[in-house]
């Protein structure tokens, strides 16, 4: 039972982490939308004066703004599909009874903890660096030309190395939901018969689909601003120009602040809106 | 009831399980194993695995020709200097929130989360801008601030979760015992809360270490940590695999180790409690 007392001292402890995010929020956000509207471009000619919404028709009108949408989604959902199904099939491996499982688990995690400037820069000069790679070796070896990975097959290069980093987060979270699967009913439904696909369907999926779906919804925010995997192999060339990617090329790059911020305040809204659903889920499971 | 698997059943989990597990680990394997190769070893065609010439020599070059010490600090201070801010912040805010609820606690929490769902790029210039009029371009105490605010949600989150396991009536007890708030928080939560804070502390520091948005951004010579020391190999130094492998092995080295403690906490830290 809190007391009056202790209720305001509730208040004040809460005061520096509320006060310090509300302003991390707020600040830079007033500053995108204030720039949004304005021409700025502090190399050539500083801030000159309000437009309306300009910025925000050019954004979208502009020749690279489809593409880099298109890009955008299909990096998030590739990515999304191949860590689903291979975190399933990883979960249901990794719960299975097996000698040195601890080991295992480590080795399948282990590249979550790879800082993404390493993981890219591994993956393009180790193993997809066309004369040297081992992907190139490894297609030698069966006869083929080796492929130029970065260059011609940039997409799905990128979907291969984000999936990487992100195949195991999928994994354990999804093994976490595996593991609370309720033993007796799977043994009822092996006893009468059921094969594994049916029990895979019909009762481990449903358990798993509020799992999989915090995993595509934190994934996806994630996803939709991956910056350093693009910025270290192609540097957004080769077609992997992404929504963040352009938005960072818009404001740093060529310096025109008004329309890379008008460019930020979209892809705040495409985050924002991925966010009210996963709000919603982890709301409902809080009860305080 | 533990289900009876028959011997034969294991090994072959077993055999596939190790393989999937390799074949995941491969490309850090092999990261670590060519860091020991010299250069001309490191491109050989075929490649080789194991039996190779050892040697140091990367190590030795990679620290004399980037002073990788320095990346190292500047690491350390900026993932560690931003953990322990925002767990000194974070602590008092999650135990109100845990222990004395109101109407609004679930509201104010749910709010925490969401300013970690705006985009970065979004904000990009606005921080860039305010940095540069606050002369902490290029700084770590700059990045320092900037990380721990990214992380106070996940932080406060944590803690919440870890304090609510709390019983308390524990607390309640030492009320009554005419405990007074300091003592109450000092002697009998902190013992029982300590176990919690360290896991928070461990994977938020992971978290930050391997951030790559800000710190790319916001950092240049001075202040740069090891994710920019690593991007700057990126051309045309990163066509020295053997160079290169010894410089990432010395940037994922403490990080792989200090995970292989934390992924218990991994779920918790990054479902917010929504997958148990």
């Amino acid at each position: 039972m809190a007391t009056q007392h202790s209720r305001s001292a509730a208040r004040l402890m809460m005061a520096p982490a509320v006060i310090l995010l509300l302003g991390w929020m707020l600040v830079p956000l007033i500053m995108t939308l204030w720039f949004s509207f304005r021409k700025y471009l502090p190399l050539r000619g500083g801030d000159q004066g309000w437009v309306g919404f300009d910025n925000y028709v050019r954004f979208i009108s502009s020749s690279s703004f489809w593409p880099a949408v298109q890009t955008t989604l299909i990096i998030v959902g590739g990515v999304l599909v191949i860590t689903v199904a291979l975190g399933i099939i990883l979960a249901l491996l990794l719960d299975q009874p097996m000698w040195g499982q601890g080991v295992v688990r480590i080795l399948v995690i282990a590249p979550f903890f790879v800082m993404p400037t390493v993981s890219a820069l591994v993956w393009k000069n180790m193993f997809m660096d066309p004369v040297n790679g081992i992907l190139a070796h490894l297609w030698k070896f069966f006869g083929a030309e080796p492929v130029q990975w970065l260059s011609q097959e940039s997409l799905q290069s990128i979907i291969m190395i984000v999936s990487w980093q992100w195949l195991p987060f999928a994994t354990l979270i999804l093994l976490t939901a595996v593991q609370s699967l309720d033993s007796e009913q799977l043994e009822a439904a092996e006893m009468d018969g059921a094969p594994f696909l049916k029990r895979f369907w019909f009762i481990i999926l449903p358990h798993l689909s509020r799992a999989i779906t915090i995993v595509i919804l934190i994934q996806t925010i994630f996803l939709l601003s991956i910056f350093a995997e693009i910025f270290v192999t192609t540097g957004g060339a080769f077609g992997t120009r992404t929504l963040t990617y352009l938005i960072f090329q818009r404001v740093l790059e060529s310096q025109n602040v008004g329309l890379g911020s008008a460019g930020g305040v979209y892809a705040i809204i495409l985050a924002n809106i991925v966010a009210l659903f996963l709000m919603r889920i982890v709301g409902k499971n809080l009860d305080t | 009831m533990v289900r009876a698997v028959t011997t034969q059943r294991k090994a072959l989990n077993t055999a596939i399980a190790w393989t999937v597990g390799l074949l995941i680990f491969f490309p850090i394997l092999w990261t670590i194993l060519t860091s020991f190769k010299t250069e001309a070893q490191a491109i050989a065609d075929p490649p080789i695995f194991l039996f190779f010439d050892w040697t140091l020599e990367n190590y030795a070059v990679v620290q004399e020709r980037s002073n990788y010490m320095r990346f190292l600090w500047n690491s350390v201070f900026i993932a560690g200097g931003s953990t322990i801010l925002g767990v000194i912040i974070a602590v008092p805010a999650a135990w109100s929130m845990a222990f004395v609820p109101s109407k609004r606690t679930k509201d104010i929490l749910l709010w925490m989360l969401s300013t970690k769902m705006l985009p970065a790029v979004g904000v990009l210039y606005p921080i860039y801008l305010i940095f540069i009029k606050l002369g902490i371009l290029d700084s770590r105490i700059g990045l320092t601030v900037v990380l721990m605010l990214i992380n106070l949600p996940i932080i406060v989150w944590m803690l919440y979760t870890y304090f609510k396991e709390i019983p308390g009536e524990i607390l309640e007890a030492a009320r009554m015992d005419g405990a007074s708030l300091r003592n109450e928080i000092l002697y009998v939560l902190t013992p029982m809360a300590i176990p919690g804070i360290a896991s928070t502390l461990l994977l938020n520091f992971i978290l930050a270490w391997n951030e790559a948005f800000w710190t790319l951004n916001l950092t240049a010579a001075q202040a740069a940590p090891l994710t920019a020391f690593i991007a700057s190999y990126s051309s045309p130094e990163g066509l020295f695999f053997a160079k290169l492998s010894a410089a990432s092995t010395m940037a994922i080295a403490p990080i792989l180790i200090l995970g292989w403690f934390s992924q218990k906490q991994l779920v918790r830290g990054l479902t917010f409690g929504a997958v148990k």
